[in-house]
């Protein structure tokens, strides 16, 4: 379905383009990728010769200086794969986590890396969550202490996606600041087999099975005092402005998904026939998914009119907050619907619906969980 | 050398073909829409061409409705270096007929100049095969269709053709027409810086009367029917099952 209201020619383009890398690249690869708890990183630099890692970065570094319409297009197409693991994979490092080095990075810290990040050369994972701090961020116990010219970090992150191969990562911490909590947290810029970094644990998930997700562990690591992004103490209101990208993302991510399990669900129950007529010959069925497709355009439509308020320069915090809650909920209703038409086929391991059912399971808790999101509408209501 | 390539914006591939109830055609409403994929192969074509320093610059032409412009972008983004429209209808249910196109085409050919027309051998929409044959009968120009390899050498291009049981090479005196066919190449993709690069190209949008060519329909359509659905199948139980029923059933052995 085309929006011109919203959407530009270059963003059906776009589409396009990503349809088809996800058909000849994505579609007959991938199940080894849920295998091997990994997307290749050959796979990460094709789509960055694409331009699809760079959609919102500036040309001198290789990217193409479009808008928040133009991620969201990127963000349904790759949740459209019906491979979740692999779409987070490549929007963790292109929206939720190199937006912190190019948002508050120095323009030495973007030289360094923002050509990398953006051909796929350095993958970038972000790690704010710890054991006992999720969407409550100045919960964290992290630290980063001064020591000459360097800083010094102790303490341990938490689902951090991308954890297990990332390259880069951008790691939020407690500084002696000697403020309130809001103002004591830093990100600091942390590279791949720096002494002290190690990755705890690789984590076993429900789903989202091709992403790697680690616990990491810091102990004594030690990095020079130009890794810190952006100014001391700033961290906190960074992490916020950025939650807001990483959020509308999952949102169209989640309508990608929702949009191509009832696709498969409408097409299986066209076919499977049961008492002598295929399933779509029942009310109550194809009354389900006329419903469930009725709601999804709605909140498609909702993600990219936010998208292109977005855009604009508006303040979207109500809508995008509204989004996460609603399109995270909304995914996993799609979901048990469509697993339920597809009988016991939809239980079995190796289906494409039963793998999609596993993998929505987090968007109403990863990115800030529903009722956090609650709490956010209703405090602007 | 320059290097013409039309390219027609029809119904995409992957969209599941719905008739119009009053059976006038294919409903083309809110319907997903891209380039021909046998002219994405000759933009490909064209291309590689001017890579290997045999063109100069590929001109991409299309005609139709204005949101054919939305294909010609595609075709600048692969990396053609400018586009015509020629907005000859105004409704996406209506279809130029080949003979149009074609006179539409010698028009273009005449003021452009060629060495080459790459088209692909036919559009997916209505699989008439015409346009391209028909141009080089205007134009009595060689032509060589269904091409699966072309080299251009001096003043021939040597073309092998897809033919029945086999591959045909002839070699065509240039100018000409070349029609290409699925196995010539796998058309690249258009990356996104391309893609917005493409936005800065020239696009000219003219009209039929620029031409002075009369694009009215030739052709009446009498019906067009949805095939027919395939009725269920049986699953068997066992091999002698099959051949049972094959033999007392179906009566094919």
């Amino acid at each position: 379905m085309v929006y011109p209201l919203f959407l530009d020619d270059e963003h059906e383009m776009l589409r396009d383009q990503i349809r088809r890398f996800v058909a000849e690249k994505v579609h007959p690869a991938a199940d080894q990728w849920e295998k091997d708890g990994c997307v290749p990183r050959e796979i990460l630099r094709e789509m960055g010769e694409l331009g699809f890692l760079g959609i919102r970065y500036p040309e001198e570094y290789g990217g193409s200086a479009m808008d928040t319409r133009a991620t969201v297009v990127l963000a349904e197409e790759l949740g459209r794969s019906t491979y979740a693991g692999f779409a987070i994979t490549a929007l963790v490092h292109t929206d939720m986590a190199s937006v912190h080095l190019f948002n508050a990075g120095s323009p030495e810290q973007r030289a360094a890396h923002m050509a990398d990040v953006v051909a796929g050369r350095k993958i970038v994972a972000v790690a704010v969550t710890e054991p006992d701090a999720g969407s409550d961020v100045k919960g964290i116990r992290t630290t980063a202490r001064r020591e000459g010219g360097d800083f010094v970090l102790n303490g341990s992150k938490m689902f951090i996606t991308n954890g297990v191969h990332a390259d880069l990562y951008c790691v939020a911490v407690k500084t002696e600041t000697g403020g309130p909590a809001s103002r004591s947290v830093s990100m600091i810029l942390v590279e791949k087999d720096t002494p002290g970094l190690s990755v705890a644990r690789v984590l076993d998930k429900t789903g989202w099975r091709s992403s790697d997700t680690a616990e990491l562990s810091f102990q004594d690591c030690r990095v020079p005092a130009e890794n810190l992004l952006g100014a001391e103490g700033q961290g906190f209101y960074a992490i916020m402005r950025n939650f807001q990208n990483e959020r509308i993302v999952l949102a169209a991510m989640t309508m990608g998904e929702a949009q191509a399990a009832l696709d498969l669900t409408l097409d299986y129950v066209k076919t499977r026939a049961a008492f002598g007529a295929p399933l779509w010959s029942k009310q109550a069925i194809r009354q389900r998914l006329a419903m469930l497709s009725a709601r999804v355009a709605a909140a498609r439509a909702f993600v990219y009119a936010t998208a292109a308020r977005d855009a604009a320069g508006e303040e979207v915090v109500k809508e995008v907050s509204m989004l996460k809650a609603l399109c995270g909920e909304l995914v996993n209703e799609v979901m048990y619907d469509c697993v339920q038409f597809h009988g016991g086929t939809g239980y079995m391991r190796g289906t494409t619906i039963e793998r999609m059912a596993r993998d929505a399971r987090v968007q109403s808790i990863g990115g800030g969980a529903t009722e956090v999101m609650l709490e956010e509408v209703a405090k602007r209501l | 050398m320059k290097v013409l390539v039309p390219v027609k914006r029809v119904i995409d591939y992957n969209v599941k073909v719905r008739v119009k109830a009053d059976g006038s055609g294919v409903d083309l409403a809110n319907v997903k829409m891209s380039m021909n994929p046998f002219d994405e192969i000759a933009v490909e074509e064209a291309i590689r061409l001017k890579e290997e320093g045999v063109a100069s610059e590929v001109v991409a032409v299309s005609i139709g409705v204005k949101q054919a412009q939305e294909t010609l972008r595609t075709a600048l983004a692969m990396g053609a270096d400018r586009a015509i429209l020629i907005v000859a209808a105004d409704d996406v249910h209506t279809d130029i007929e080949p003979l149009a196109v074609a006179k539409l085409l010698a028009a273009v050919v005449k003021e452009e100049e060629p060495g080459l027309v790459l088209a692909g051998k036919q559009a997916i929409d209505n699989d008439m095969n015409a346009t391209g044959q028909m141009l080089s009968a205007l134009l009595g120009w060689s032509q060589a269709t269904f091409a699966s390899e072309v080299t251009i050498e001096g003043d021939h291009a040597l073309v092998t053709r897809e033919v029945d049981g086999g591959l045909q090479t002839i070699k065509a005196k240039m100018p000409c027409i070349v029609t290409v066919d699925l196995r010539l190449n796998e058309p690249r993709y258009a990356s996104l810086p391309n893609i917005m690069k493409a936005k800065k190209k020239p696009l000219d949008e003219k009209t039929p009367d620029d031409y002075g060519v009369d694009v009215s329909p030739r052709l009446s359509i009498v019906k067009t029917a949805e095939p027919p659905t395939r009725k269920a199948g049986v699953k068997v139980g066992s091999v002698d099952e099959l051949i049972t029923k094959l033999k007392d059933e179906a009566g094919v052995i």
